[in-house]
């Protein structure tokens, strides 16, 4: 099994390059003087020669690029010229809050999701299988950043059930004591009850903006994945042999079913971190995607380019992880290897 | 044994069994109309301001309201239409030209070309895709036509596969060597034989394209990039709106969305009923 777990690591290597490669061509492509860009629209003759010289952008391109793989091993991705701060140093404290919101989504969409591909899978065609895809799709076609807006203007402006759009705590508490940067478990760790639910109640409606759009992906996958098990022999078996419908359903169908759904949750991890983007500036969410928007209207690219590869690299490191999830749960994968 | 049906009568088939094809079609029908017709048509000017008093809610003289500069949002809307799937269309267009072809060609030759193309392809695929669709914008400057191109280009992966796996499926099979024995070169073959072969998964793929397109263009406004006010765009629209909402004043926001939703609503449906027509085995 490990030689199936090293290959795996392995076909990951490639797209790591990529992203690296393909975000410092990002970093190049700048039309005009990128020194000028990184110097800053106030910057003299000589600083942005200086910032020329530093940044080695003199050098012809193979040069410039092994000089910016070096960087990016120690951890430097560039000043950030509106805040005078490392960018790797915004980033890691950003990243919490973005990863908090994403992770409970997708818990929340595979908690709903999965039981309704279930469902519509064991009656196809059926008013609720229709009923499915209509909600489903619904749920895909308008923009995330629409849903949010209604959702606040719902459930926020009309009921008053859920807080003001602004952030992750209202201003009146203070975040827990930093353990993970999660501030549902941070708050549980210091035992703190009002924090946490304060915590929560700022989640419900960013979290259920992201759930609504990655529902569709994941129900869909399970309906037709489970559809092309239930007519497996092996379910045929254990339903001539007098095996309650819900086990049958539950402990044999569902366990094989659920293998493509896994696969698909890495797709579902890029559509989910794109759209954090848009809704960390619906809900004033101090994410890094807000991070990156900020940096973009004031024309400040290194937080930008640092923004494209950490996403990057976090997203081909999901997948990875997905794959050798994939291993773990499926003992026929040894086999091949 | 009764007949096989005609192509007519299948479509006419999967449109009685599933009557939202029917309505994404009329509904597709209308979107075409307001593209082209609309900003004939439409009774105010959409840069026009002060038109009538600011943001007032929807009336029987401004259909959607006004926003925060007495501009008629109805008229915004419909001339938005033309815009915002010019964008999308164009895109789509820009990565089927270019993805269809490198997609032939990896599959059905095979070797480098295979390997360097797939390669390419993956390593657009390794990003989530809004992010790379920022990050080039940001990088070559925040015009419409990088708006476009940038779409263009995250959406190559997808023609990409879709070519690759028709052809690589074609590649050995005997009425491609009857071609090649008949003197075709690889070029005619590519061109003559796999692409019209290709061409129906592609279509479908086009459909739910142009709607995940008409989204990417409107998220990519909405967050500031691409078309600048007062230009009327759907995201822009709904970004005008977006701090209104809060307060109340939700008309601004929610007809702009309410057109992206059905938008994409009608372009997803329509991919799906394209589906059914052209390989009913696929319906999920």
């Amino acid at each position: 099994m490990w030689r199936v777990v090293l290959k795996r690591l392995l076909a990951a290597l490639p797209n790591l390059v990529g992203v690296v490669v393909i975000t410092f061509l990002l970093t190049r492509a700048i039309p005009g003087d990128p020194a000028a860009y990184f110097a800053g629209g106030a910057a003299t003759m000589e600083a942005v020669e200086q910032v020329r010289q530093q940044l080695g952008l003199d050098k012809p391109l193979i040069e410039q690029f092994f000089r910016y793989v070096g960087n990016l091993a120690r951890g430097d991705l560039g000043l950030s010229l509106t805040t005078g701060q490392p960018v790797l140093k915004e980033l890691m404290a950003r990243l919490p809050a973005s990863l908090e919101m994403v992770l409970l989504s997708l818990l929340l969409a595979c908690a709903i999701a999965i039981p309704m591909g279930v469902l519509a899978a064991t009656k196809p065609g059926s008013w609720f299988d229709q009923l499915a895809r209509l909600i489903t799709t619904a749920g895909v076609s308008p923009p995330t950043f629409f849903t949010g807006l209604l959702l606040a203007y719902v459930f926020y402006f009309l009921l008053g059930w859920a807080p003001a759009p602004l952030g992750r705590l209202d201003p009146i508490f203070s975040p827990p004591p930093t353990v993970t940067g999660l501030y549902l478990i941070d708050a549980a760790l210091a035992g703190d009850r009002a924090l946490w639910w304060a915590a929560f109640k700022q989640l419900i409606l960013p979290v259920a903006t992201m759930t609504i759009f990655v529902l569709a992906p994941i129900a869909r996958m399970t309906r037709a994945s489970m559809i092309s098990v239930l007519s497996a022999d092996f379910v045929r078996t254990a339903r001539a042999s007098g095996l309650r419908p819900s086990t049958v359903l539950v402990r044999y169908a569902l366990r094989n079913a659920l293998l493509p759904v896994v696969t698909t949750l890495g797709m579902v991890f890029g559509f989910m971190i794109g759209s954090s983007v848009i809704i960390e500036k619906v809900f004033g969410w101090p994410g890094v995607g807000s991070y990156a928007i900020d940096a973009l209207t004031a024309s400040d690219y290194a937080p930008v380019q640092g923004f494209v590869l950490t996403m990057g690299i976090l997203f081909v490191l999901l997948n990875l992880l997905v794959d050798l999830l994939y291993v773990l749960i499926d003992p026929r994968v040894k086999i091949d290897a | 044994m009764s007949t096989p049906l005609s192509t007519l009568g299948h479509i006419r088939h999967v449109l009685s069994d599933n009557p939202v094809t029917l309505v994404a079609a009329t509904l597709f029908a209308g979107f075409m109309l307001m593209a082209l017709l609309g900003p004939s048509l439409v009774p105010f000017d959409p840069l026009a301001t002060n038109v009538g008093p600011a943001l007032s809610p929807p009336s029987g003289a401004h259909w959607f309201g006004t926003d925060a500069l007495g501009r008629d949002i109805f008229s915004r809307v419909v001339v938005a239409t033309r815009l915002d799937l010019g964008i999308a269309f164009s895109a789509v267009l820009l990565s089927f030209i270019i993805g269809m072809p490198l997609g032939l060609c990896a599959g059905f030759l095979g070797g480098w070309w295979d390997r360097v193309i797939s390669r390419g392809a993956d390593t657009i695929m390794a990003f989530p895709l809004f992010v790379l669709a920022m990050g080039i914008v940001a990088a070559l400057g925040n015009t419409v036509g990088n708006i476009i191109l940038a779409t263009a280009v995250i959406n190559l992966p997808f023609y990409i596969r879709v070519a690759r796996a028709e052809a690589n499926v074609r590649r050995d099979a005997g009425w491609i060597e009857a071609a090649r024995l008949s003197g075709n070169g690889n070029a005619r073959i590519l061109a003559m034989h796999l692409f019209p072969n290709a061409l129906p998964p592609a279509m479908v793929q086009v459909s739910l394209n142009m709607g995940w397109a008409i989204l990417n263009a409107a998220g990519l406004s909405y967050i500031g990039l691409g078309v600048r006010p007062p230009e009327p765009e759907w995201g822009i629209l709904v970004a005008e709106g977006a701090q209104f909402i809060v307060s109340g004043e939700w008309w601004v926001s929610f007809f702009p969305g309410m057109m992206l939703m059905l938008a994409v609503f009608t372009f997803n449906l329509l991919g799906d009923a394209l589906r059914d027509i052209f390989d009913p085995r696929k319906r999920t």
